[in-house]
């Protein structure tokens, strides 16, 4: 089998008969068509900015010094962890990275649990034993974050043959980074999952920096999704910041892959508003770079401003969206402030399911 | 009612029959069926050593031979045992797991601590090791120390066919990842076998021999090395039971201990380099616990503190011998 295609844009999609009544919705943008009724719409807001004002909130928290360890800050790569998990059930699974709370959240992990482990409290998702690069909800179909640059490649294709032999239609996303895309783990799994036609999306979120070092000092071609020929697979790139873009691109591969028609590398080019962790001067970036993307390339004012323009969504829609997220918030980091530690004996439980 | 087969297809048999009865049981790894998308016989090596051949003509896309990406299929291993599967996969070599540590040692093993006891992974990694064929440093380590020292990980060293059906069909059956490590010159060494499915638990060392005056711990291929030797300290009038441990995370300590408090005495005899061997964990734990039962310094027999050489005759020098053992146990009495 040998599926070589030159590196394309989002593919048109069929367009399909509207056999609801009128009422539902749809956005048109530039030549590509994108089926969001309006109650799609609002959710894919709603998780944009549940992840921006979560990640906004741990920064401020961090900085109070009450969060243990290292946090790696999703703000500013929100479209593509929405874009891509509002097609996904929890059949389907994810894996994810050391900047994993936007891939979580957009994967339906309670919130409240997130923030409770991330303060390392017994409460948390993990039990106050895992933290923030180990969030995970298996039933959710969220295999973790991960504190190992590429880990995630080899576990969604194992996922990915589960739900072949299972036959449960479902798919898996490896999200990876710039940096990740280097890793042996990534480039055997591309191999692996296009040899044995599994149904696996592998998300590149380029957001230009590996750690402190520029994508052009890593990755030799202008995109890491002009590898994806050489695998047998299509290779797709598309502006990361653009919700629509990453939903139709996103929407495309899942679908390829439920049919059968195997992997799809599917880069999304974004960027990363703070540095690789918490306490990162980010010095290695150019002198009003950061201020310059929130200003540009934010994606939660990308959306807002064509979804209002297009009149799909109202102003006072967004906004009280915005203000239910903010007590979400402030309820999460409340209770995480208030719960208990894990006690001594936590400290031995859990490592077999025997003993 | 048992017959004797051999240690290889008494594991064949473990997996045949694990297969049968539970579906979410699949098999991997390189050429474990052989001959794929080759013009050639299929089912052409049924693994490198022919552990597994037969498997693919029985259950098919059940059994999947994988590209040389140990990262990658070792990993795949993992993610579907997260998501429900029973795979059994097979690591060529012992040697060639420095090729996917993570995906066992960071993934498997920790996701269930991590995620607060959410996870269940029950991966099978199966593995050949040790030395005896010629097959030189890369294809001839030892390494179950390396991977007991890792929590959430089991491992299991069986020495006989008896054991090695029981303890795999064990290890597809238990929720935990494990090791499953095979001696390769044990592979043909015959035994009793039922025919019927069985399962030894772990933690549960056997006494292979019972004896008064020394204890021997002795681990996989050691076990019979050390049978050797006590076989000749009987003749001298010197009776010396011989434990073996057969898995070695979960270790059964207890019977050591109790065996050590009877005789006074310890030999630990592991085909391991001796630095972090599990030599060394057993020989410290029990200086720890029960010094005032030790009647003289515990004694480890190891190989030395090189790689495996090629040379018939040194890699024979390598590994701990029958005379070595009886040496030392002559030294302590």
């Amino acid at each position: 089998m040998g599926l070589h295609r030159d590196r394309v844009t989002v593919k048109r999609t069929e367009e399909k008969p509207n056999e609801s009544n009128e009422s539902s919705t749809r956005y048109q943008g530039g030549n590509e068509m994108s089926e969001l009724k309006k109650e799609d719409l609002l959710k894919a807001y709603r998780i944009m900015k549940e992840i921006r004002e979560f990640e906004e909130r741990v920064h401020v928290e961090f900085a109070t010094g009450k969060i243990p360890g290292f946090v790696h800050l999703y703000a500013g790569e929100e479209a593509v962890a929405t874009g891509v998990c509002l097609h996904l059930s929890d059949e389907d699974r994810i894996s994810s990275t050391h900047r994993g709370h936007g891939h979580c959240i957009a994967k339906g992990v309670d919130i409240i649990g997130m923030m409770a482990e991330i303060f390392g409290k017994s409460t948390g998702t993990g039990g106050g034993k895992g933290g923030s690069m180990h969030i995970a909800d298996l039933d959710k179909g969220m295999l973790g974050a991960n504190g190992i640059v590429g880990a995630g490649g080899p576990l969604i294709c194992g996922a990915a043959l589960a739900a072949k032999f299972k036959g449960t239609n479902g798919v898996g996303v490896v999200f990876f980074g710039d940096g990740a895309s280097n890793q042996g783990t990534i480039l055997e799994s591309m191999n692996l999952a296009n040899m044995w036609n599994l149904p696996v999306i592998f998300l590149a979120e380029n957001n230009g920096y590996a750690e402190s070092t520029g994508v052009k000092y890593n990755v030799p071609t202008p995109n890491i999704a002009d590898r994806a020929a050489g695998f047998g697979m299509p290779g797709v790139t598309v502006d990361g910041n653009d919700l629509f873009a990453v939903y139709e691109a996103a929407g495309e591969a899942i679908r390829r892959a439920r049919e059968g028609g195997g992997p799809t590398l599917l880069e999304c080019k974004t960027n990363r508003f703070y540095g690789h962790f918490e306490g990162d001067a980010m010095t290695y970036k150019a002198p009003g770079e950061v201020k310059r993307q929130r200003e540009e390339c934010d994606c939660l004012k990308i959306f807002t401003a064509k979804a209002t323009a297009a009149g799909l969504v109202t102003a006072a829609e967004l906004e009280a969206i915005d203000k239910e997220v903010a007590a979400l918030i402030d309820e999460a980091v409340a209770k995480a402030l208030a719960a208990p530690n894990p006690t001594e004996a936590d400290l031995l439980t859990n490592v077999y399911v025997s003993y | 009612m048992s017959r004797k087969i051999s240690f290889k297809d008494a594991i064949n048999e473990a997996l045949s029959q694990e297969m049968e009865r539970d579906n979410s049981v699949i098999v991997m790894g390189l050429d474990n069926a052989g001959g794929r998308g080759t013009e050639g016989k299929q089912d052409a090596w049924g693994g490198v050593l022919g552990v597994t051949k037969g498997l693919y003509g029985k259950y098919g896309e059940r059994v999947m031979d994988t590209p040389i990406s140990e990262s990658a299929y070792i990993g795949s291993a993992v993610g579907a045992a997260a998501c429900g599967m029973r795979p059994v996969v097979e690591m060529m070599f012992a040697d060639f797991f420095g090729v996917c540590f993570d995906q066992f040692m960071n993934q498997a093993a920790k996701f269930r601590y991590m995620f607060g006891g959410k996870a269940v992974t029950p991966v099978v990694m199966r593995t050949c090791y040790g030395g005896g064929f010629r097959a030189a440093a890369q294809h001839s380590q030892v390494l179950y120390n390396v991977f007991a020292h890792i929590p959430g990980l089991k491992v299991v060293v069986p020495s006989t066919p008896y054991d090695a059906k029981g303890l795999l069909i064990q290890c597809i059956r238990d929720n935990d990842p494990v090791i499953f490590m095979e001696h390769k010159v044990l592979y043909a060494m015959k035994g009793e076998v039922p025919e019927e499915s069985y399962a030894i638990p772990f933690g549960q060392a056997n006494v292979v021999r019972e004896g008064k005056d020394v204890t021997i711990v002795a681990i996989g291929w050691m076990v019979h090395k050390a049978l050797a030797a006590a076989a000749t300290l009987a003749k001298a009038g010197i009776e010396a039971e011989v434990i073996d441990p057969r898995t070695v995370s979960p270790i059964d300590y207890d019977t050591i201990m109790k065996s050590v408090q009877k005789t006074g005495r310890l030999v630990v005899v592991d085909e391991c380099t001796p630095r972090c061997s599990m030599a060394s964990d057993i020989s410290a734990k029990v200086a720890q616990d029960i010094f005032p039962s030790l009647k003289a310094p515990i004694q480890m027999v190891t190989a030395p503190h090189t790689p495996s050489p090629f040379n018939g005759a040194l890699e024979d020098l390598y590994i701990p011998s029958p005379a070595k053992i009886e040496a030392a146990v002559r030294s302590i009495l």
